[in-house]
């Protein structure tokens, strides 16, 4: 254990995230897995982790971690100030650090989620093939607490690809446009309801979290009453509960539910939707084939 | 296409259980949802659908998640393969299920719990024939939710659908098997609920993430309750063993989670 990270502050949220658990719905087995999938791939990428690699996902306020042997370490997702033994260190590139270094990776600067990566990935005990952490179920490993240890992954042979001048990356959206598909349940809404959708203002509510983005704005009217049966929920599904706001679910949804689903965000548009802090603008707008 | 019986306009045609088609709706752009007019047709379409992928004739589907009357068909490779998908498969000839109890996962059962005699009240039996009853039944996992392990188990006949407690519990213990509208359940581990408590299942671990499988009870599972004496065969009698499941998150869970933020877990009418 004494050659991997010691948690010295672990920040408003932080969790080690993968690519998931997909494939274990119908056991009610949330997917989980990095919000922001690009910035966590990404990250793997940068440091030639295998895509299977774990990293450490922040909400707004970062995390600083002891490293208690030589690694390389990158972070990616939501721009924030990084140091390195309380030296500035570059964002969104590889960078050494020695035994013993604090490696901080401060507030966002845009965004919400910041991604650590480090070579060898961060090891944990995987449940159903994942170390993803699932904040619904309570699968995976907690959330880093001041002096949580985590073990690092053994590092690629060969050490780290050689940096490139610039990794492309989307920017955190001042407004969120997402995309949505009508359906499956559009049909308990009224004409009007659905209208407002994709005409509707809304902003992302500070209610939201990795189980769902929550919004605030119009209510979206419902053409009949009452609840579905319970039935399975994707990943992006708008889900409507009774006092109209839309919820749009993310990694660590519910696998089934009793509300309508009105739309559905294909999960690629999701990624920004992980980055878009409360108050952030929303509209939907029709998916193009 | 060879569509299913009676396709003929007869009076059969009319009958839900082999008649109507499935009607299926499009979930995303790679997805679909198969909403079918019972539940029984349901656990068949979704048995098909097991074996279908079984037999690699199934298009790959990162997720089969059946519903109360639904099935979920979720991360289809392309829109095109889900659009070819949603068009051929109101055409297949599905088999009702057999009713067998081969295979049944048995769950011993200490029939003691505090709505025993609210619930033998609501049947219009004594509480020894509720349990009889309810032993008696062979069970199906028609779908889960709720918490990772959790089943809702459809076998009881209508007349024994009893509805949620108006007043829902703060906690009820792991292992404790409760009634709601058609469905059985056995909490996984210690949460909120709202279920009729009818008895304990001490020793059953629905839920252990080092064992394979994980979960005891999966869809299409066949599962009965066998009585435990009076004399208690039951072991240790842990009602608090929580499956080796880690924290105590959840849909109601640890407050990282939101607890009453959180988006909705099954059906209100439904939830555990």
């Amino acid at each position: 254990m004494a050659d991997g990270l010691e948690t010295l502050r672990p920040g408003a949220l932080t969790t080690v995230q993968d690519l998931g658990r997909a494939g274990h719905a119908h056991l009610g087995v949330p997917r989980s897995g990095a919000l922001d999938m690009a910035a966590h791939r990404l990250a793997n990428r940068l440091l030639g982790n295998p895509e299977t690699a774990a990293t450490l996902e922040t909400t707004l306020t970062g995390c600083a971690v002891r490293v208690l042997r030589p690694t390389v370490a990158v972070v990616t997702g939501a721009p924030c100030p990084v140091t390195v033994a309380g030296r500035p260190a570059p964002w969104g590139q590889p960078v050494r650090v020695p035994a013993g270094a604090v490696l901080d990776v401060g507030t966002a600067t845009h965004g919400v989620r910041s991604y650590l990566g480090f070579a060898g990935g961060v090891d944990a005990d995987p449940v159903l093939g994942s170390r993803a952490t699932d904040l619904l179920s309570g699968l995976g490993p907690q959330p880093l607490a001041a002096g949580t240890v985590l073990r690092l992954g053994e590092p690629q042979a060969g050490g780290p690809p050689p940096v490139p001048d610039a990794a492309p990356w989307a920017a955190p959206p001042r407004e969120l446009v997402l995309p949505v598909v009508a359906g499956p349940r559009d049909d308990w809404f009224t004409a009007e309801g659905l209208r407002t959708l994709l005409t509707g203002r809304y902003r992302v509510s500070a209610a939201s979290n990795r189980i769902g983005l929550r919004l605030e704005g119009p209510a979206l009217a419902r053409a009949r009453e009452g609840e579905l049966p319970s039935e399975g929920m994707p990943l992006g599904a708008i889900q409507v509960p009774p006092e109209g706001r839309p919820v749009i679910f993310l990694a660590d949804h519910p696998t089934t539910g009793g509300y309508p689903v009105i739309g559905v965000v294909p999960p690629a548009a999701l990624d920004a939707a992980a980055q878009a802090p409360p108050g952030t603008p929303v509209r939907f707008a029709p998916a193009t084939p | 296409m060879n569509r299913p019986a009676a396709a003929d306009g007869s009076p059969a045609s009319a009958s839900p259980e082999r008649g109507t088609p499935p009607l299926v709706r499009p979930v995303g752009d790679r997805g679909l949802l198969v909403e079918l007019p019972t539940a029984g047709r349901t656990e068949a379409l979704h048995a098909e659908l097991l074996r279908r992928r079984a037999a690699g004739t199934l298009p790959p589907v990162s997720e089969i998640v059946p519903g109360a009357t639904t099935v979920l068909l979720d991360g289809l490779p392309s829109a095109q393969a889900a659009r070819r998908l949603a068009a051929e498969l109101p055409g297949w000839d599905v088999p009702p299920l057999s009713g067998g109890a081969e295979n049944a996962v048995e769950i011993p059962v200490r029939y003691d719990g505090p709505d025993l005699a609210d619930v033998a009240a609501l049947w219009g039996v004594s509480e020894d024939e509720v349990a009889r009853i309810h032993a008696a039944t062979t069970f199906r996992v028609a779908f889960c939710g709720f918490a990772p392990g959790f089943g809702y188990l459809t076998g009881l006949e209508e007349r024994y659908h009893v509805p949620r407690r108006s007043d829902p519990r703060t906690r009820v213990p792991a292992g404790a098997v409760g009634l709601a509208g058609p469905y059985t359940g056995v909490y996984p581990r210690s949460s909120p609920g709202g279920w009729q408590l009818i008895g304990t299942a001490p020793g059953t671990v629905l839920w252990d993430p080092d064992r394979t499988p994980a979960a005891l009870l999966a869809p299409g599972t066949r599962v009965r309750f066998v009585p435990l004496g009076d004399g208690g065969t039951d072991g240790d009698g842990d009602a608090e063993d929580d499956g080796g499941v880690k924290g105590d998150g959840g849909a109601d869970g640890d407050g990282t989670a939101g607890a009453s933020g959180a988006p909705r877990t099954p059906n209100p009418k439904e939830r555990p």
